[in-house]
């Protein structure tokens, strides 16, 4: 069987709905794992001091606010090219959770910066990126919201999406190609030196991994309210001729 | 509670504001899950006759 009957409308309710309560169980278990032990159980670091608990936070809700963005250009791609109406109605699914995660992300960062730069904001390039991410993930909503035809709604923000791609990368890779700013390089790297250290490290691949599961299990829901009010529509339409 | 020191009020409001928009996210879709679902039982039922 070819992986394009999976997005066919019915065969993605029929796999989703017993996937959708075990997503939602490892988010709850991941997620109050990984924010109990790092709140309650990590020890305070040398400079930071209790702030760097916010790290259980700030770091998994910016990772997963640029991934939901690449999702929904995958998912545009595919609608753009293969014409799947359920990839179109996933990316705009996604959207309203991206935005969370961006205004955590931002919210936590100001919260953070402020006992640490001496200021809630700054016009970092890692930050004023971000702010420009969160802007675009409203202007996707606000595309979505003002188009009636649903093809026409999804081809406008499908090449809406693929511009706001550029600060999806540039929110991620700011840091590592402009050494001004205030924020500091990435939290997590595959070098041992660069990486947060294990007592914090561990606990916040828990967070991450709750982020990421409740980021699947709200697509999932939020698809499959999209592919019933479509069905809705039709439904009212035709009674209404 | 562990001992936050003089960053308490910090920690204590990131953690309660992504805590909030989360739970509200979560409340949201479920809420318009259970509404979307209901009105399209309705008409499926009013189109069987």
């Amino acid at each position: 069987m070819s992986m394009w009957e999976y997005a066919n409308p019915k065969r993605f309710m029929s796999w989703t709905g017993p996937v959708l309560p075990w997503a939602f169980g490892g988010a709850a278990v991941c997620l109050s794992v990984g924010l109990i032990w790092g709140f309650f159980f990590t020890p305070d670091e040398a400079r930071q001091g209790s702030t760097v608990k916010i790290i259980y936070l700030h770091v998994p809700a910016a990772l997963m606010a640029i991934n939901a963005w690449i999702m929904m250009l995958v998912a545009s791609l595919i609608w753009l090219v293969r014409r799947h109406h359920v990839s179109a109605l996933a990316a705009k699914a996604a959207a309203p959770v991206g935005v969370a995660m961006t205004l955590i992300a931002l919210a936590t960062g100001a919260i953070w910066g402020q006992p640490m730069w001496g200021t809630y904001w700054a016009w970092d390039p890692r930050l004023t990126s971000f702010l420009i991410l969160f802007l675009f993930y409203l202007g996707y909503m606000a595309l979505w919201a003002a188009i009636d035809d649903p093809d026409t709604a999804a081809d406008l923000t499908s090449v809406l999406c693929m511009v706001g791609s550029v600060f999806a990368l540039l929110s991620r890779y700011a840091v590592n190609f402009w050494n001004q700013g205030l924020h500091q390089g990435a939290s997590l790297s595959l070098d041992k030196e660069k990486n947060v250290a294990d007592v914090f490290y561990q606990p916040l691949l828990f967070a991450i991994a709750g982020f990421v599961l409740l980021f699947f299990a709200l697509v999932l829901l939020r698809t499959r309210t999209e592919i019933r009010t479509r069905r809705l529509r039709a439904l009212i339409r035709r009674e209404g001729q | 509670m562990p001992d936050l020191g003089k960053y308490a009020a910090e920690v204590l409001l990131a953690y309660g504001v992504s805590i909030a928009i989360l739970a509200t996210l979560v409340a949201m879709s479920w809420r318009q899950s259970r509404r979307v679902r209901r009105d399209l039982e309705a008409a499926e039922a009013r189109k069987n006759g």
